[in-house]
Order: C-alpha cells, then structure tokens, then sequence
C-alpha cells in the first residue's frame, strides 16, 4: 500500500497537467480550431516555404475555399478576377472539370531560390469517367514573409458571333411491329469488320487492340469482345473495350480499339477470340471535330506522348471530348491504342489542346498514327 | 348426334379434352382390325371427303389428326361423311371405328392450292455490283396455312429502277423455292416480287447502295480561316454517289506534324478545314480507300 500510494499521487498529477494543458496550450500556439482555419492536416498559416505555401494552396481549392485560394494567388493579368480564377477550377460549359473533384495532389520542387521558386504538382482528380491526373507546373515568388503562387489567366476562346450553317445530317430508326408480315420489314445489321487484331504485354497485363472499320452505308453502335482461351479451350478472361473505341460509326469511319485484361501475362494464352457486335442505331454526323498540330513529343515529365488540338467546326459545344488514337509501327501494324479524356468543353470553332501518353517501351516503334474523336454533348450527340 | 373437338393452343382446357380423346383412340388403335373400313380418295385439305364402311349397326369413330381429334357415331354400311373443317389440316389421319371390335385406315390429306407466299429476302441492303449478293426464299401455302409440298412453279421478278426486269423461274421442292443472284450496277430500292400460279404473289424491296468510294480526289485551297480541303464528287466504281453521311477522312502533313479531320459527305462531297502551316501535304481517305495527294504552300 504504501508503494501505491506515490504511483497513484503521480498518474493524478499527471492527468491533471495533460488537462490544463489540453485546454490552454492549443489556444497559445494558434493552430489547433477551425476559427484559426487550420481545421485540414497539414495547413500551416504561415507558410514560410514555396512548398508550404503551395500546399495551402491546393488544400483551399480542395476544400473550395475560394477566397483563401485567390488571397494566395499573384496575378500576372489584372483582368483575371475571382470568379475567372474559380472557374478555371471548377471548369464550365459542361465540360468534364464541372463534374470532377479534386481528390488529392503531390508537390515537388523543381528548383528555388530566395525569392523565386518552380513547383511540379501532380493533381489527382476523381471524375465520371474514372480518376484523372493532371500535372501542372506551377511557379511561386515570395512575397513580403510568405509565398505566392503566380497565377496565368488562361484566356478563354474569343469567337466572333457568326451563324454556323449546318446542313443537319442524321439517321432515324423505324422499326415494324408485330402486325407485320413476317419478313417485310426486316432491315439488316450493320456491316462491320475488324481490320486488324494485335496482342501484347503491357506492365498491366494483356491487352488486345486493333481497328473496326463501318463497310455498311448506315451508323453503327460497335461494340468488340475478347476472349483469351487457354491450350485446353478453357476461358481465361472475357472482356469488352468499354470505353476504348469509338462506339457510333458513320459509315466508312474506323475506329481503333483497345481490352485490357488486368494481371493476365500473354504466355498463358493460346488463343484470343474476337467477337464484334453492331447494332441500328440513330445517329448524327455533327459535329465535326479536327484534330490539329498532331504531333509525338516529350511530356514535362519526359514521357513520350501524342500532342494535339482538337477543332470544333460545327456550331455545336461538345461538352466532353474523349480523344482515342491508334499507333501503328513501320509495318501499319497497330502497336498501341491511347484514350484520354479532354476536361474542358469544346465551344463552336474553338480549339482545346490534348495529350495522350504512349508507353516508353512503345514509342520508339510508332511511325505512324490516327486519332479519332468521340464527343459526349449534354444536349443528345 | 356427333361432336368434335379441335386442339387449339391457346386454349389449354380443349387441350386437355383433346388429350383424353386421343388417348382413347389410341387405346382402340390397340385392338383395331384392318378391314370393312375404305380410306377416300385423294382428300384434299378444306375439302370433304368419306369413309367407306361395311357391316352393319351403330359404331363409334375416332379420326385423329395433325391438329384434331374427333369422336362421334357413325353407321356402319354407310359412308362417313368427314367435313371440310375437319380435314383443314395437311397431314396423315387415323379413322378409328369401333363396334365393338376396331377397324382403322389410315390416309393422307394433301394440301390445297397455294393461296399464300412466304417470302424472305437477304439481305435488306445490298453493295452493288456484287456476285450473289441477293437471295430470296419462297413457301407457298394453301388458305389454311398447310405447306404445299407438292412441285409448283415460282417465278421469281427482279425489277430496279432504270433496269430491264429479271425473272427467274423455280420450283418448289419441298414446298421451297428460292433463287440467288448478283446485285445491280445502279443504287437504289430493287423490287423482288415471288408469284405462284400467277395470282398468288408478295414483294420485297432490297436497297441497293453504293459501294466502296473509287478514285476519291480532292483539292484544296487556302483561305483565312485555314486550308480548305474538299472532295471532288464521291462515287464508287459504278458511279453511283455514295450516300450522304460517308466518312472522309483528311489528313494534312506539314513537317513532323500531322493534323486529321473526319469529315461526312454531304451532298456528294465532303469538305473539311485544315489548321496546318505551310508547306502542307494533304491525303483522303475513305474506309479503304485512298484518294490522290495535293501539295499546298511551299511553292506548289
């Protein structure tokens, strides 16, 4: 007993320092409480480094607390104004940024100096379409104790009014019903074939790609199925180029596309077994979309990849742009199929940029390439 | 008195009526005799015919049926009488007659004449100036849908617009006809029309496209806005234009950068502006087909 007694005097002094301590200390160092804006891990209000300060940057516009963000922001334009600078963020015309949030992002320093400092910044976006990465260069100069991100306004397309006459050109279905004579009313399929096939392995597993071309003289919705089959006839995986292809075709149009079969190495496979289905459907042949300056380059990264501008030639916005290329080697054999996402809506004889990334054991094989463009519009496509 | 009972599928009660009866005269098919019962001559569906009996005194008939099953009592040493209705089906009956010893015959009613074609046609769109691209198959049926098996001439008639007419003679083996043949050298509908006894006919219409564009040419020429590019008429091989909506694609090559639009013939011909720097090497292409090459800017 007379042992316990100073262990149990100890623990109640010592719960009672933790307690005061609890209560005051916080408010003394100023960063514990949401009043002090601190609520978010890893904010620091004073930032007193590029980083720091870049970091409270991107947090605040995660968090969309826009006046924090723009407070750190040093603008280059004095036209740029808040609501250009949220826009650019939140993205508009219904373009694939207005529905995407950010989900998380990574810095790193490229260089710095005293009052000036380059800053890469990986953003990870979480989309309808699946996660987005973004990287952005970004530079930072020091401001009085703290750092600023400059800010570029990024000038939107400044399209004269004009009146864009479209010759509208689109396909109805009427389909019989069951009154009819049997055979009267029939109307065939679509023609379409694969023109080439090609299986290869990636770091991600098998991938299986090539092209579809529509032979028929009306639209097709085309879809491709593979199915990798073992040395018995055994299924292995089954599965379909989902979002890899260009789904309507207009007659005479190809298409490249693109199945992945994650975790499957390409030795186990005898076999692959190729399954293409087309169906009627109603379609329209606007808008148009150019695909401009197409050209194979170096990322900031130092990644190979296919740069490009996409051109509206219609008068129609395109609200989300989903640009797919097909890569051929010197033989016009198709080595690889690319996809990517554009976030920003394509307004009327406008001009987005685009990147597609080709894998770095590829890029020295392709000569050659073709890139189509699938378009997502919120009024009907 | 006398009664019968056809089967018919949608309603399950007579089914199961039907069903009982059957199996009656199955099980008097067990103990039938052959003898005193005379099969008619040459029946034909929807058309009465008789039975030829002997003996004497009452009897119960069972006539069974590709789709009916009948039962009623009939005297012997006169003929029985079978309807028109009951013989509408096509097909092999068993005369069941009982007194009480079982007599049967069994006969064969031939189908009518044809008053009805069945008429498929493959495909509903056609190239043209394909080999045997079109084919058709004909059925002919009589008036109470009963396959006529027996040999008929079809004629089959191809017509298109700006074409002399085709036809093509068949018989029916089986109670099928069917013919096979190239499509035309002019797009457009292509009426095939199937006659039997020459009353007795059904059409179909078969599209015919155009094929494959052939010899694609474009020019170009710059302008403000960028370089125009457009075809000249698209046509296939048959010179027929391709339908609106055909995809072009143009491709412009200016040093290691290369610029592409997909653009759909309207009206023949399918346009498309080119965002490229000079000098601009411009190709077409249309599914397989190649057009020509023009050079723009540099001097050319």
């Amino acid at each position: 007993m007379k042992r316990a007694l100073p262990l149990i005097a100890v623990i109640v002094v010592g719960t009672v320092v933790l307690m005061v301590l609890g209560l005051t200390g916080g408010r003394l160092t100023g960063t514990i409480g949401v009043a002090a804006g601190s609520a978010l891990p890893g904010f620091r209000p004073n930032a007193s480094t590029p980083e720091q300060a870049l970091n409270n940057f991107l947090l605040a516009v995660r968090r969309r607390n826009w006046d924090r963000a723009f407070a750190s922001v040093e603008r280059t334009s004095d036209t740029l104004n808040e609501q250009k600078f949220i826009q650019e963020w939140t993205g508009s015309n219904g373009g694939l940024r207005s529905f995407s949030s950010l989900e998380g992002f990574e810095t790193r320093p490229l260089n710095a100096t005293d009052s000036d400092a380059q800053m890469r910044v990986h953003l990870h976006w979480t989309t309808p379409v699946g996660p987005v990465q973004d990287v952005r260069d970004l530079r930072m100069v020091r401001r009085g104790d703290g750092w600023k991100v400059v800010w570029d306004e990024n000038p939107k397309p400044s399209v004269p009014a004009q009146i864009v006459p479209v010759n509208y050109l689109r396909w109805d279905l009427v389909t019989g019903n069951s009154s009819d004579e049997w055979g009267s009313r029939n109307v065939d399929a679509p023609h379409v074939r694969i023109v080439s096939m090609n299986a290869i392995d990636s770091a991600e597993g098998a991938v299986v790609m090539g092209e579809v071309v529509n032979e028929d003289t009306i639209p097709a919705f085309v879809n491709v199925n593979a199915i990798l089959l073992d040395g018995s006839g055994g299924t292995i995986d089954e599965e379909s180029s989902f979002d890899k292809i260009l789904h309507v075709l207009l007659p005479k149009q190809v298409t490249p596309y693109r199945i992945d079969f994650p975790h499957i190495n390409l030795s186990k496979v005898k076999n692959v077994r190729m399954d293409i289905k087309a169906t009627l459907v109603p379609a329209s042949s606007d808008p148009v979309i150019g695909v401009m300056n197409q050209k194979i380059d170096t990322d900031a990264q130092g990644h190979p990849s296919l740069h490009g501008e996409l051109l509206n030639q219609s008068g129609e916005t395109v609200n989300i742009p989903h640009v797919i290329a097909s890569f051929y080697d010197n033989n016009g054999k198709v080595v690889w199929v690319s996809d990517g996402y554009v976030d920003k809506a394509l307004l009327p004889q406008s001009t987005e940029a685009f990147a597609l990334e080709i894998p770095q054991s590829l890029a020295g094989k392709v000569q050659n390439f073709h890139v189509v463009v699938n378009q997502y519009s919120l009024q009907g496509s | 008195m006398s009664w019968s009972i056809n089967i018919v599928c949608r309603d399950r009660r007579l089914i199961r009526r039907g069903g009982i009866l059957l199996a009656f005269a199955l099980a008097a098919l067990a103990f039938a005799e052959d003898g005193n019962l005379h099969a008619p001559q040459g029946p034909v569906a929807g058309k009465p015919a008789e039975i030829g009996t002997e003996g004497s005194g009452s009897a119960t008939l069972y006539l069974v049926g590709p789709s009916s099953a009948v039962k009623r009592d009939v005297e012997l040493g006169k003929s029985i009488s079978l309807s028109a209705k009951e013989l509408q089906s096509a097909g092999r009956y068993i005369a069941v007659v009982c007194s009480p010893n079982c007599n049967t015959v069994s006969f064969f009613v031939a189908p009518a004449k044809a008053a009805s074609v069945t008429f498929l046609v493959h495909p509903s769109r056609a190239a043209v100036a394909q080999n045997d691209a079109v084919s058709g198959v004909a059925l002919a049926f009589d008036e109470f849908h009963n396959l006529v098996l027996t040999p008929i001439a079809v004629q089959f008639q191809l017509t298109a617009k700006g074409s002399v007419p085709m036809s093509r003679n068949a018989e029916t083996r089986d109670g099928i006809a069917w013919f096979r043949t190239g499509s035309g050298r002019s797009a457009g509908p292509l009426q095939v029309t199937a006659s039997v006894s020459g009353d007795v006919s059904a059409r179909r219409i078969v599209q015919q496209v155009a094929s494959d564009p052939c010899r694609l040419r474009i020019k170009g020429e710059k302008t403000a806005k960028g370089i125009v590019v457009e075809t000249e008429p698209v046509r296939d091989c048959s010179g027929n234009p391709v339908p609106d909506g055909t995809v072009v694609t143009f491709t412009a090559k200016s040093g290691n950068e290369t610029s592409s639009v997909d653009a759909p013939v309207k009206q023949d011909v399918a346009r498309a502006i080119i965002l490229a720097k000079s000098p601009v090497v411009i190709s077409a292409a249309s599914g397989v087909a190649m057009g020509n090459e023009v050079h723009i800017g540099g001097g050319n």
